[in-house]
């Protein structure tokens, strides 16, 4: 049987199409970008997707709103706490309760930590694309320390769902702080060393500048986000025009480009990746004493040695767990800056307690969609240079 | 007569297991050298250090089904590998690998034949390689492989006239086209040719580095973008026989590096066969650096840099060399 959906009919009878992907060594995860070739020329990118489609969305319908926590961490898997942080504060929103400030500093601080993690994986893989395999290894091991502190904190490496609604699982452990300190001394020289390989070096120049461009106008209007948006020279960041989670409170730059090509998308990560170090070192020095949740009965569980001595806090502790918690009749939408752009919940509630819809708003998706404005009439080593660095992560564009 | 056949015979027959030999351990070095660089350990568990593990690689691929998928042009798609594998592996037999040795009473050039053509014939027997490439990826039946094929005829292509052109000034003050005499031209290191012929020797390792394929000039198998380039539908001993032609030709350009720049077997304390490995080994490891180091070059910028800088650069090297010459 033919899927007349996925038929493409090529523009010209000179022209070649070839299919890249889903398993492709360059199209990161399962994408499959049909492509129409005049000789090495693109015409026309035709992204498919839909190989990693997993039901997110809709699984998310028939859990509690605890429950979908663990989900969202498997959307953006390289950048799982960004996700758990922007599902989290949609659902305060809604219940309109807020997390006490110590909930509020770590949030921040492993966000940002988590927004490094997430930039490494993307210029391992983009300078994997254009020829450095061994950038790809040492981003993948300074990841190691990032994903050794995630464990620490939530025991999990990569499906961390250490947030939950109204602050956190669990209190820092022991070990954290100089966990972090180690890691605020180390990478300010591996970013050095990352720059050493590529911002001067001629041949990424070459493949880098003037490759992949947008400009301004484009970029807002296909609804762009994130690096792709302040390469082009929009000092666009949700953290600084919106903030959300304390961000206020700390000093940081936005770094922006101007031409929008794969250089300045390049830099402005990079950069990014400095800036969230001096985020974290502010958020490490001023994280307060006081609970690491908030006490809202019904809603946050009580804390455990309260479990243990009194009758109200176990019918709570059990009641909570069984049962959650109905959320007010109603919809709203919270949005973050994931390390990809902007990462948006919008939830409805029936008044039950389970959320009758959450729609996401993937910055990768959304940012996919602008790939064949950004390759045609380019060449297909360009396309693949291109996909590096618009850094979609297939597990949030299908959900 | 008898005698000299079977002496050639027998040159032939070490050449040959030497070069083979080389190859295997070559692949084991590369991913040694790449795996330390990129702050891993390599192979480690055929063998002590992964030692043995180019003969695993070898007898896993003997052993692989030899796929030939519908649609090829079965003579063709037979006879690319080995068309890529023969001149890589013939190149070796004009290149002087030590000097004269006294056996039993002869004496015995370390070189399978010194004839007076060395260099020309080693770029008509090279150049033969690059049929190999495009008839595999025209016959392959595959979008991909063909794209590989293209690129790759008209990067060696392109690449074969800097590269004969860069040698011209060494032949020039050599006097010869006979790579031993060549060598004996160098008797003392400021003789060498890379002090002699800077610019040539600079472009004759860019265009050495963009025949064998090898990064950042490795477009025809770029892996991102072609998948495997011209070999992706190729199995078993096809595709060993690609991979075997690609390191022979490593070797062979760094062995022509060593002879022509770098003054052959000649060095002082150490016997001459060990010079020329060691001068080899130095360029190997120059290829293998390189590749873990540099980004890939775009189709585009390739051909604009080898017609557009190495070409020009080349005709100048060899009219400066010519000035200096008369004068």
């Amino acid at each position: 049987m033919k899927t007349k959906q996925y038929e493409i009919e090529p523009i010209s009878e000179d022209t070649l199409i070839v299919n890249m992907g889903p398993q492709h060594p360059a199209t990161h995860g399962v994408l499959r970008v049909v492509v129409e070739l005049d000789g090495e020329t693109v015409v026309k990118a035709t992204p498919v997707i839909g190989y990693l489609h997993t039901g997110i969305e809709k699984t998310m319908e028939s859990k509690t709103y605890s429950q979908v926590i663990p989900l969202t961490d498997r959307m953006d898997y390289v950048a799982n706490l960004s996700n758990n942080l922007g599902y989290c504060l949609a659902v305060e929103k809604l219940l309109d309760i807020e997390s006490p400030p110590k909930a509020q500093f770590v949030r921040v601080l492993l966000t940002e930590l988590t927004r490094i993690a997430s930039h490494l994986v993307w210029v391992g893989s983009h300078a994997h694309d254009i020829g450095v395999a061994t950038m790809f290894l040492y981003a993948f091991r300074e990841r190691e320390l990032l994903l050794d502190l995630f464990e620490l904190v939530s025991g999990q490496r990569m499906m961390t769902s250490y947030f939950r609604i109204g602050g956190l699982a669990k209190d820092i452990p022991d070990g954290f702080d100089s966990k972090v300190k180690e890691i605020s001394r180390v990478f300010p020289e591996k970013i050095d060393d990352y720059e050493s390989l590529l911002t001067k070096n001629r041949i990424w120049l070459m493949r880098t500048k003037g490759v992949g461009v947008i400009s301004k106008e484009d970029a807002l209007d296909c609804g762009l986000s994130g690096p792709i948006l302040r390469g082009c020279g929009v000092r666009w960041d949700l953290r600084k025009s919106n903030p959300y989670s304390g961000y206020e409170r700390f000093e940081f730059d936005v770094p922006t480009g101007t031409s929008g090509d794969i250089f300045d998308r390049y830099l402005v990560r990079v950069n990014e990746m400095r800036q969230s170090l001096r985020i974290v070192k502010q958020a490490l020095e001023g994280i307060p004493e006081g609970d690491f949740i908030a006490r809202v009965p019904g809603v946050t569980l009580p804390p455990k040695e309260e479990v243990f001595e009194s009758m109200e806090a176990l019918i709570f502790h059990f009641k909570t767990i069984v049962d959650g918690f109905c959320a007010p009749r109603g919809e709203v939408y919270h949005s973050i800056e994931s390390p990809k752009g902007e990462l948006g919940f919008y939830i409805v509630s029936d008044g039950t307690p389970k959320p009758y819809r959450v729609k996401v708003r993937p910055p990768c998706f959304v940012n996919l969609s602008a790939l064949n404005k950004l390759v045609s009439g380019r060449l297909l080593a360009d396309m693949v240079a291109t996909i590096g660095s618009i850094d979609i992560v297939l597990g949030e564009i299908d959900r | 007569m008898l005698t000299v056949v079977i002496i050639a015979l027998i040159k032939v027959a070490v050449v040959l297991v030497v070069l083979l030999l080389m190859i295997a351990y070559l692949t084991w070095l590369e991913r040694k050298l790449l795996a330390h660089f990129q702050v891993r350990l390599g192979p480690m568990r055929v063998g002590p250090h992964g030692l043995l593990q180019p003969i695993a690689d070898g007898l896993k691929l003997l052993f692989k089904e030899d796929v030939t998928p519908s649609g090829v042009n079965k003579v063709i798609y037979t006879l690319a590998p080995i068309l890529s594998f023969v001149p890589a592996f013939m190149v070796f037999a004009v290149i002087p690998f030590g000097d004269k040795i006294f056996l039993f009473g002869r004496s015995i050039d370390l070189v399978i034949s010194d004839f007076n053509m060395g260099i020309l014939y080693i770029f008509a027997v090279a150049s033969l390689g690059v049929y190999g490439i495009v008839l595999a990826g025209w016959s392959s039946n595959n979008k991909y492989s063909l794209l590989g094929g293209l690129r790759s005829s008209a990067q060696m292509v392109s690449y074969e006239v800097s590269l004969g052109l860069s040698v011209i000034g060494v032949l020039m003050l050599s006097e010869s086209l006979s790579l031993v005499d060549i060598v004996r031209s160098q008797d003392t290191i400021f003789n060498w040719y890379i002090f002699r012929q800077p610019l040539g020797f600079i472009i004759f390792l860019i265009c050495a580095i963009a025949e064998t394929n090898r990064l950042p000039f490795d477009l025809p198998e770029a892996d991102n973008e072609l998948v495997a380039g011209y070999y992706t539908e190729y199995s078993s001993m096809k595709f060993a026989m690609f991979y075997l032609g690609e390191y022979a030709n490593m070797i062979n350009a760094s062995a022509i590096a060593t002879t022509l720049f770098l003054g052959g077997w000649q060095g002082p304390w150490l016997p001459p066969v060990v010079w020329f490995f060691l001068k080899l080994f130095t360029f190997l490891f120059l290829f293998i650096w390189l590749r873990a180091t540099l980004p890939r070059f775009r189709y585009d910028q390739l051909m604009r840099f080898g017609w557009g800088i190495l070409l020009p650069l080349a005709l100048l090297n060899i009219f400066i060399t010519g000035i200096v010459m008369v004068w």
